[in-house]
């Protein structure tokens, strides 16, 4: 970073030495409009994203490439004659065992709306509790969920299964939901974003007579629309990408998700022609991910501005 | 000693009624709102811990009850397990130590100068870079296997034979000599996540008073500025995405076997803690050692969380 600064930066710097309070008052963050002085920042951050976007755009093409080009010598990166042809084998193709494949995305579908909503509800309402209600062993609460924001689920897949086995658990379709509800991360964000709002305000609905529930219900809920959005995308995340559970939990096919498939296809194909049905499959992962944070990333960074662990 | 034991005693009895009393001044509702979240905790977080804790004491294969063996699993851990010693555990450091602080740096520097650019190119630009991390890495594995492919169709093998820079294609996911790079790369392609966010955020935040005050006082250049002034006002952010990062680090073991397509990696060159775990608990059924083995991670993770608390922690 030093080099990066000797090089770009400190030239400029010198420029203007002797108007210090010119310079300082040029450098502000969150610049409103984009000022050709920005141009080494940009330098910086550009040779990344295009690393960062390589992949992503070889999807895009892939996905949409026809058979010939597909297995095509020497190979290129862009598509030429953009088909539908891959979308539709892999809607055409069912597994081994029969099942087609939009069994496997409507089980992902239903799972990840079960989970997020639930995540949503449990978050809120123990951040609620933990942030603005009278209850004496929150600290210690936090501190626990705090140090657990470090746990790795994949280390202690060994307990778990033996957890999951005495719960009867396995082969069920509760398997890839109760497991998903409870983050750390998540309950973290929202206590820190309930922490914002003033005591007054629920101090005064309580002389109002309203109960607990109602004002979690009817002034916190809404107050805390980003955190919200913040926790739903990252359970969306970690459910909709999560192919763990129905390799570890489920045996029945037709129990498994989009994802779980997702990766027997990338690992068992290495065959030219499964390229675009494995590229279409991942297409069909990422886009929701991508659309969804697109939309919710201002509401995302508003939460994260609360998100400092003290 | 029956002194100390009454002691003790009323100690107990204080301390009972005490919690009684502040039990009796708590919100009865906050208990029922935390209840759920508390259970579904302990079932998938709390208990399992412990349960690695007693079962890496016993021998265990998931058919006979478990045999109380002492400290042998971590004996065998130390002294007989040849792999873990020579492979497993300098490969987890070295990914760790190169991915968790890289991965870490270059969040920073990205925000750090993404901060500097006007809202709507930084908002697209921090889209983009955030972009892999949706994918959790093991989902855009099937990308990488294209680029890397062992036949000369794979990108990187064309492109090298075209400048003439090989003579034949290698098969990178297969060699021991390439896989781990490859498992670096693409892990830190995929490593701008939550935290990335977070000290996005966190560096938006501080007053551009702050700036112009420091400058005042003599603050001669931008180097001086991250290090004095934007550092120290988003600590608890850089915390944030330093536990963030790490979480993400150790969890990303699966990339050697999703890159190779086999557990054990070729040589073991890319294999890590977690698919030790998987491979002495799913393939060899031996759960006491692999829960032994899942101790020796989560300690670890506690250490270099630790240490970032060290840097980053509050001092009060």
């Amino acid at each position: 970073m030093e080099i990066l600064w000797r090089k770009g930066l400190g030239d400029d710097m010198k420029k203007h030495k002797p108007y210090k309070k010119k310079f300082y008052s040029a450098i502000k963050t969150n610049p409103s409009r984009f000022e050709w002085s920005q141009l080494p920042f940009l330098a910086i951050v550009m040779p990344i994203v295009l690393f960062m976007l390589m992949p992503l755009v070889y999807i895009f093409n892939h996905a949409f490439k026809p058979f010939d080009e597909l297995i095509e010598y020497p190979p290129r990166f862009f598509v030429r004659r953009p088909t539908l042809d891959n979308f539709e084998e892999l809607f055409r193709t069912a597994t081994t065992t029969g099942i087609p494949v939009s069994r496997y995305l409507f089980n992902s579908i239903v799972i990840t709306l079960i989970v997020v909503l639930l995540s949503i509800f449990l978050a809120t309402i123990t951040g609620f509790a933990l942030s603005k209600l009278k209850f004496h062993i929150k600290g210690v609460i936090m501190q626990i969920n705090t140090l657990a924001m470090m746990f790795v689920g994949t280390a202690v897949v060994i307990p778990r299964y033996i957890i999951v086995e005495r719960l009867g658990l396995i082969d069920n379709f509760m398997v890839h939901i109760l497991p998903m509800i409870a983050i750390p991360v998540g309950l973290f964000l929202v206590k820190q974003f309930i922490d914002q709002i003033p005591n007054e305000l629920i101090e005064a609905a309580k002389i109002d007579g309203a109960s607990s529930f109602m004002i979690y219900w009817k002034i916190v809920l809404p107050l805390i629309k980003p955190a919200i959005a913040t926790i739903a995308i990252l359970t969306f995340q970690g459910v909709w990408n999560n192919a763990d559970i129905s390799a570890t939990y489920i045996n029945t096919d037709a129990l498994k998700t989009f994802a779980y498939y997702m990766s027997t296809l990338a690992s068992s194909s290495n065959v030219v022609a499964g390229q675009g049905m494995n590229a279409v499959a991942t297409l069909i992962m990422f886009i929701p991910n991508l659309v969804i944070f697109i939309f919710l990333q201002n509401k995302v960074m508003n939460t994260m501005v609360h998100s400092g662990i003290k | 000693m029956r002194k100390l034991w009454q002691s003790l005693k009323s100690k107990f009895k204080t301390m009972i009624d005490k919690e009684k009393k502040q039990f009796k001044q708590d919100d009865k509702a906050a208990y029922i709102f935390s209840l759920p979240y508390i259970i579904l905790f302990m079932i998938f977080i709390a208990v399992p811990v412990f349960l690695a804790i007693i079962l890496s004491l016993t021998l265990f294969d998931m058919v006979r009850q478990p045999q109380f063996i002492a400290a042998n699993n971590y004996i065998y851990l130390l002294t007989s397990d040849e792999e873990f010693m020579r492979y497993i555990l300098p490969n987890t450091i070295r990914f760790a130590l190169i991915v968790g602080p890289g991965g870490y740096v270059l969040s920073f520097v990205m925000a750090w100068a993404l901060a500097q650019l006007p809202h709507k190119l930084r908002t697209v630009l921090a889209i983009i870079l955030y972009s892999p991390s949706l994918t959790a890495g093991i989902t855009m594995t099937v990308v990488w296997r294209v680029f890397f492919a062992g036949d000369e169709s794979g990108y990187l093998n064309f492109t090298l034979l075209e400048l003439g820079l090989i003579v034949e294609p290698i098969a990178y996911l297969q060699s021991p000599d390439f896989l781990f790079t490859i498992m670096i790369i693409v892990a830190l392609w995929s490593s701008m996540g939550v935290g990335f966010l977070a000290m996005l955020a966190g560096i938006l935040n501080v007053s551009n008073e702050l700036y112009e005050a420091a400058y005042i006082d003599g603050l001669k250049n931008r180097f001086q500025e991250v290090i004095h002034i934007t550092i120290p006002a988003m600590k608890p952010q850089m915390l944030f995405g330093a536990v963030m990062s790490i979480v993400a680090t150790f969890s990303a073991g699966a990339l050697g076997v999703q890159l190779s397509g086999s557990n054990p990696t070729p040589n073991y060159s890319g294999s890590l803690i977690v698919n030790h775990i998987e491979d002495y608990g799913f393939i060899r059924y031996d759960m006491g050692y692999a829960a032994a083995l899942s101790l020796v991670l989560l300690l670890i993770i506690f250490f270099f969380s630790k240490l970032s608390w060290k840097f980053f922690g509050e001092k009060d």
